[in-house]
């Protein structure tokens, strides 16, 4: 569905999905995804809830067996552990009384999944420093990370997930239970680090409307189909029927993005709010 | 100040064999549930520590009914109802909790049968209150060597897994997307659980055991936010109970009703629980400092404001 633009080759992407399918307990849930990411491209996977997005990380992170197709992380196959992407999961809850420091959950980063106690605490810790000003989270290094805000804590998770130098960074839902200026902080910061460290950046969210100053190219995932391309190639009117199955209908209002089912009848147009979350006019869902 | 001291520890204290073993085995052990612990309250296994704990006192009983030390029966069935918690758990936390009450049902059922056994075939009800309650004073000196080699087998794994168990307390998807072997790492960190709340039986009883493993760490996270500074703390705050416990235990002798001392587990676990109320209290005091000061200058005080961070949120 790659629309009048040059598609990219497949020997430069640094995530290459070909033909991917996922059954899970007697469902498929993902049909025949393909797009490719290139070096330091934003990219956003957006989709309703429920939608496959979640599950197409896990694919791509090896954690997810497939039924079909084939996954390229930087032109080789997949790996159970892929030291070229970083990760910053959905939900992560942090309990206050977790103790942890900020800082500490960013050196985990650098070295979670080795054996024994870190004894380097000087090299350790310069890098964590760097990498805590990298995401402007320097002046609460030392705070409880459960005690930090909802943006504080994204950014800390981005940190860790940035300190062992990946060349694609991982965020599924990163924005979700954020204020809109939190939003705004956490997109721009990841729009800098895709830029200045040529890390390619692929972000899910339900709405599509906070990503758009900053996206190269879109994934929309609807029913466990994808559309992928520029924002302008994606988001209209006939592509999206074509990837829900009934008529659609896509309007902008000052610069932001209204998808909406359009009902068979004469009477116009039903709209319904699937996602309580999305209070904001984003990604109206259809039925 | 002798006068102070005589006060302080009655006569006979120092000179006590029992005294020593009880001062030992009371600090290795508060160390090691100290360590292991601070990971039991942040993965939220309390509920886990306190099955694997009661269940114990099945395998006590059956040791003592064999003649063996019942440590031995507290470890082995701990051990294998870990497995059994685990195996039938599967990994959400709802079917977790409910294996581990089947788990705990049964433990219990064969601790009614072994303890009935006990006390009808040496005709005492003393071991039934020695299993289930515990007594340092009673821990065979014989018992020191084997103590302490399995306390540092337990520190041993514990600081080997310590970055990773970190990482999948901290999300399990994140620790297995770095290629952590998440599973592995929970049946590693039950089992070494298991190590440390049988240590706790063979001390304070089972039935008890969990205070120790539950206790010094819940004060340790009111007091710091480091997590090895949190296994430390956890450490010295047991250690501190188990001692204050064994002196208040051998004085309580001269107390009424006089020439019958108290029992050293009641001590242990009440001051365990004085021991969190005072951190609550520190935590408290220095919270409220913390945002005195910050409400005066609310950016530079930024690392420390608890509060001003939460409200935010």
């Amino acid at each position: 569905m790659n629309g009048p633009h040059p598609i990219p080759s497949a020997g430069d992407a640094i995530l290459d999905v070909d033909g991917v399918s996922v059954w899970l307990s007697g469902r498929e849930v993902l049909h025949d995804v393909r797009f490719r990411v290139m070096p330091g491209e934003f990219t956003g996977l957006i989709g309703s809830n429920g939608a496959g997005k979640t599950t197409l990380f896990r694919v791509i992170l090896g954690l997810q067996t497939t039924s079909a197709g084939s996954v390229l992380v930087g032109g080789r196959p997949l790996a159970r552990r892929n030291p070229i992407i970083g990760y910053v999961p959905q939900k992560v809850f942090l309990d206050p009384d977790m103790p942890l420091r900020a800082r500490d959950v960013v050196a985990l980063g650098l070295d979670g999944d080795r054996l024994g106690i870190p004894l380097d605490w000087r090299r350790r810790r310069q890098a964590v420093d760097e990498m805590l000003d990298a995401v402007d989270a320097r002046h609460f290094a030392d705070a409880r990370v459960g005690n930090l805000s909802g943006g504080e804590q994204q950014r800390v998770l981005i940190a860790h997930a940035l300190i062992s130098r990946p060349r694609l960074l991982l965020l599924d839902e990163p924005l979700a239970n954020l204020d809109i200026r939190a939003e705004g902080e956490v997109v721009a910061l990841l729009a800098r680090i895709a830029r200045e460290q040529q890390i390619a950046v692929l972000i899910s969210a339900h709405d599509v409307n906070p990503l758009l100053p900053v996206m190269d190219r879109l994934v929309y995932v609807a029913a466990g189909r994808t559309a992928s391309g520029t924002t302008d190639e994606v988001i209209r009117a006939e592509v999206l029927s074509a990837l829900y199955g009934q008529h659609v209908d896509v309007l902008r209002v000052h610069g932001r993005i209204l998808v909406v089912a359009g009902a068979a009848g004469p009477s116009g147009v039903t709209v319904e709010e699937r996602d309580a979350a999305a209070d904001e006019p984003g990604i109206v869902a259809l039925r | 100040m002798n006068q102070v001291l005589r006060t302080l520890f009655a006569p006979g204290f120092f000179a006590s064999g029992p005294v020593h073993a009880a001062l030992v085995v009371g600090a290795v052990v508060a160390l090691v549930t100290g360590a292991v612990g601070v990971f039991t309250v942040i993965r939220g296994q309390s509920f886990a520590g306190h099955a694997l704990g009661e269940v114990g006192s099945a395998g006590g009983s059956a040791a003592f009914l064999g003649g063996a030390n019942p440590l031995w029966g507290f470890m082995g069935i701990a051990v294998v109802a870990a497995g059994l918690i685990e195996l039938l758990g599967l990994h959400r936390a709802r079917a977790r909790d409910v294996a581990t009450g089947l788990v705990l049902g049964a433990g219990l059922g064969m601790a009614a049968l072994f303890l009935y056994l006990d006390t009808t075939s040496s005709s005492t009800t003393g071991v039934t209150v020695t299993i289930l309650f515990g007594s340092l004073f009673a821990v065979s000196q014989s018992m020191l060597p084997s103590i302490v080699a399995l306390s540092a087998v337990a520190l041993v794994v514990i600081a080997a897994c310590y970055r990773m168990l970190l990482l999948s307390s901290l999300s399990a998807d994140l620790a297995a997307a770095r290629g952590v072997p998440v599973r592995a790492v929970a049946i590693a960190y039950l089992v070494i659980m298991a190590v440390a709340v049988s240590l706790a039986a063979e001390t304070i009883g089972a039935i008890l055991a969990t205070a120790l493993l539950i206790g010094p760490p819940a004060t340790a996270l009111r007091l710091t936010k480091r997590p090895g500074g949190a296994m430390v703390v956890a450490g010295l705050v047991g250690v501190a109970a188990a001692w204050l416990g064994i002196v208040l235990a051998y004085d309580s002798y001269y107390w009424p009703p006089a020439g019958h001392g108290w029992p050293v587990s009641f001590f242990v676990v009440a001051l365990v629980l004085v021991f969190y109320l005072l951190g609550g209290a520190l935590a408290g005091l220095a919270r409220a400092r913390r945002d005195r000061r910050g409400g005066a200058m609310p950016r530079v005080a930024a690392g420390g404001c608890a509060n001003e961070h939460g409200a935010a949120a």
